[in-house]
């Protein structure tokens, strides 16, 4: 099938399985598939920056799915979802001026690799001890091992003494988050979501890698709260994007709405899977995407081939 | 619960089968049709087409989205 937006040649059962793929991730754990979805469009010899701008696109049709779904499960929590995408839209911008300082720089490519490979292997790291050090204590797990229902979305962590005393610092204005459970300075949730959207901007896609685990171990809200209200966020930011990279002219519709019919299919299997897994379980089974995004860029630097 | 799973398995394996031949259609009968119309509006007009595009994407999530839990549902009554 021919795209003349983006001048390519792409078999359309290719794009809607890739989708599929993306949208399994996206529905699990609430992440926008970026590292997947750029690398297999570059393989398809579509340009770099069509490859960015359709991802962000192809992410807003699959988070709106996946976050629907999710919101039928009551683990959406809008308010949430709303304060955040403030914090990720000026984040996000912020991460595209750091970028622009840098070309500026003449360094940009090494810094960035640098960062992204310090960053991921950082979160799988810490997300491996705290999901295995969860499990291993017994506590984030139901007897049967298969979770159903609100109570099993109060899962624990073995980091939740610092979530308790992040949620102790009381400066104004304190929002209260009853679908969450949670009551918190309006600043952590800004800050959460900015740090996010810096990343966002920084190293490319919706970030969903930083986030998700951000607010399970900084704003402590529970694992499926967290996948559900992140896709929500999502559908908000990458909104922004795509908005923005189309009147740049980065944006093919046309394979962004092809792709998006095979994410339906698997964001709806992803949002049901995370109803039969423990809160540590999903963050444990989380660890291989940021490592699957550090051997990306590992690869970048040592080949000089960008995915 | 065996037996649910299996038929959710079924259900769910028809729902792919007439979900891609619904898929097809619609790669033929509407994207190819808006190929040239959002190619002009791309060159020409590009706030358009931004505008466009957004509501595009968000369009075929609710519609795909509906026309697959309408799907699910329905083979899950037939199999019951």
């Amino acid at each position: 099938m021919f795209f003349p937006i983006s001048n390519a040649h792409i078999n359309p059962i290719y794009l809607a399985v890739v989708g599929f793929v993306i949208g399994i991730l996206g529905g699990f754990f609430g992440v926008g598939g970026s590292f997947i979805a750029g690398p297999a469009l570059r393989l398809m010899g579509v340009d770099w920056n069509y490859a960015v701008g359709t991802d962000l696109a192809h992410i807003v049709g699959k988070s709106i799915v996946a976050a629907k779904q999710h919101r039928a499960l009551g683990n959406v929590d809008l308010k949430l979802g709303f304060f955040m995408a403030f914090g990720t839209i000026a984040g996000a911008e912020c991460g595209a001026q750091l970028i622009q300082a840098l070309k500026r720089a003449g360094n940009v490519n090494l810094v960035v690799s640098y960062v992204a490979i310090v960053v991921y292997f950082g979160i799988a790291v810490f997300m491996l001890w705290e999901s295995r050090k969860t499990l291993r204590s017994g506590k984030g797990r139901s007897q049967s091992g298969l979770v159903k229902g609100a109570e099993s979305k109060k899962d624990r962590s073995a980091f939740s003494p610092v979530t308790r005393n992040i949620q102790r610092l009381k400066i104004w204005p304190m929002i209260t988050l009853p679908t969450s459970g949670i009551r918190i300075s309006l600043w952590t949730i800004l800050l959460v979501a900015f740090v996010g959207g810096v990343f966002s901007g920084f190293l490319g896609g919706g970030a969903g890698y930083i986030r998700m685990p951000s607010m399970v171990y900084v704003l402590g809200v529970p694992t499926h709260l967290a996948v559900g209200t992140d896709l929500f966020e999502i559908v908000i930011s990458a909104s922004y994007g795509t908005i923005s990279h189309a009147i740049k002219g980065n944006v093919d519709i046309l394979i962004a709405l092809v792709m998006h019919t095979g994410a339906v299919i698997g964001a709806q299997i992803g949002v049901v899977a995370t109803q039969y897994f423990a809160g540590p379980k999903i963050r444990l089974a989380f660890v291989p995407l940021p490592l699957i995004g550090a051997a990306i860029v590992i690869y970048t630097l040592v080949t000089g081939h960008k995915l | 619960m065996k037996k649910d799973a299996a038929k959710n398995l079924r259900a769910f394996a028809i729902e792919l089968a007439v979900y891609a031949v619904l898929v097809t259609c619609y790669f033929f009968l509407v994207l190819h049709l808006l190929g040239d119309w959002l190619y002009h509006l791309e060159t020409r007009h590009r706030y358009t087409y931004a505008a466009v595009a957004i509501l595009l994407i968000a369009g075929q999530a609710v519609a795909l989205d509906t026309v697959t839990t309408l799907l699910f549902r329905l083979l899950r009554r037939r199999w019951r």
